[in-house]
């Protein structure tokens, strides 16, 4: 086992997303919606060294195997990122984050004059489209930091 | 028309805009045909916003085709000021009308309306988005007067937030137009507008200026462009004088431009251009109705 990997601990059973663009750890668990309320044993490692990236990030979520539909969202911030389903230190699954074609709930449109930024009962929603994402209400297109655009509710 | 509702000028085919303006000119051609051709609608307006024109037309159409509105009246005057969400009133409103026309201040209004209600929906303006029913109508007054195809068009004042602008922007893809944008450059075209003409391929430029693009030009299209989108009185006089029209401006045009505006104006075209063989808009205006019939027989018979 190499020096680097011993910075986060191995688990037992959960979700490895490995691979993450660096510094895009926190945002990974924000757009997971994982803040460690739920109970959950979170490991991050932030910045290690990575053959394929230079550095990378690694978040490992404890007793929670996230689904392709949950993961696909982080494909927006960390096209690169892998998924590793571990049950009993085992990798028994190990997937690539694909693009989803909509993201619905989970970031805020930053047009202000949107109707879902206007107390009615709708989720924002957005179409992903080449460069960026696009709102599906008032057309306003996202292509830069993403992240800040996550809705923290 | 294959659609349930009429949200954005992006959903129109090419088919879709020739059979709502082929069903115009036949309406046009002999209105009294019409008379009952819906004498049990009951049309719902929701006007969360002024409006004069819109909103007139619409109610004039519905009563042309033997039917009847609706009204929630002002928002001044209704349970919005009670704090109603838009989504409860429309389901509400929804029970007394066979469609909804509605104007909303919020971009997407109309599109979120439609995913509450059953009957059509009928975008009059969501903000600075759309207004896909006036692109039917200045349609309609294009191909009536100089055709749709092979088409050099200028469309010129608040291109960021002029709604009609988006809705009529899109709708040309459909057509062989050269689209020139001409604006101010802190009033150009939003980026979503110019990511969807971008996709369609669409044969557009941008301009600061009129002069350079007004002899070729076939049709001058022109906004208003409104005082509180400037910071300061002075920056707004400056910026828009550059972008007012008149008779001595059309000089250097073909003498078969037309020249239209989908109202109100204010000082923008100068009133003696009404009276040169230019001036398109009023005609325009009042192809509101024809169009606005075509349009309300289309999706109430689809709903039927």
């Amino acid at each position: 086992m190499s020096d680097h990997e011993l910075r986060v601990a191995k688990i037992r059973n959960g979700t490895v997303i490995d691979h993450v663009s660096g510094g895009q750890a926190l945002n990974v668990l924000s757009i997971l919606g994982i803040d460690g309320s739920e109970g959950l044993g979170v490991s991050v490692g932030m910045n290690v060294p990575s053959d394929r990236l230079g550095h990378k990030d690694v978040v490992k979520v404890e007793d929670r195997e996230l689904s392709q539909s949950e993961v696909d969202v982080i494909s927006l911030i960390a096209p690169e990122a892998t998924i590793n389903i571990i049950r009993d230190f085992e990798v028994v699954q190990k997937n690539r984050v694909d693009r989803p074609e909509t993201v619905v709930g989970l970031l805020s449109c930053p047009n202000r004059n949107c109707i879902t930024n206007a107390n009615e009962p709708v989720e924002s929603k957005f179409q992903v489209v080449d460069d960026g994402v696009r709102c599906a209400y008032c057309g306003t297109i996202i292509r830069d930091s993403l992240a800040d655009h996550i809705d923290p509710e | 028309m294959r659609q349930d509702h009429l949200i954005s000028a992006s959903q129109l085919s090419r088919a879709d805009i020739e059979a709502v303006l082929d069903r115009a000119a036949e309406i046009d051609a002999d209105p009294a045909a019409w008379a009952a051709a819906h004498d049990r609608a009951v049309l719902g307006l929701c006007f969360f916003e002024p409006s004069t024109r819109t909103k007139m037309s619409f109610e004039t159409a519905i009563k042309r085709l033997g039917g009847a509105t609706t009204d929630m009246g002002s928002v001044e005057s209704s349970s919005v000021k009670k704090g109603e969400s838009l989504a409860d009133t429309v389901r509400v409103v929804e029970g007394y009308a066979d469609a909804l026309v509605l104007r909303h201040p919020s971009e997407g209004a109309a599109k979120m309306a439609a995913e509450f209600v059953d009957v059509p929906v009928i975008n009059a303006g969501d903000g600075a988005g759309q207004h896909p029913s006036q692109t039917l109508l200045d349609l309609y007054t294009i191909r009536e007067n100089v055709g749709l195809d092979d088409l050099s068009i200028g469309i010129m004042g608040d291109l960021k937030y002029g709604r009609t602008v988006h809705s009529l922007a899109e709708a040309l893809t459909n057509f062989d137009v050269r689209q020139h944008f001409i604006s101010p450059e802190s009033l150009r075209l939003p980026r979503g507008v110019r990511f969807d003409l971008h996709q369609s391929g669409a044969q557009v430029r941008e301009h600061t200026e009129l002069d350079a693009v007004l002899p070729d030009l076939d049709v001058l299209y022109v906004t208003r462009i409104q005082r509180e989108r400037f910071p300061d009185e002075s920056e707004y006089e400056k910026v828009a004088g550059e972008y007012q029209i008149d008779a001595q401006t059309l000089t250097a045009a073909s003498d078969d431009l037309a020249v239209m505006h989908p109202l109100p104006r204010v000082d923008e075209i100068d009133p003696k251009v009404d009276a040169t063989d230019h001036a398109t808009y009023f005609e325009q205006a009042h192809n509101g109705v024809p169009v606005r019939m075509a349009l309300l027989d289309s999706l109430l018979e689809d709903d039927q």
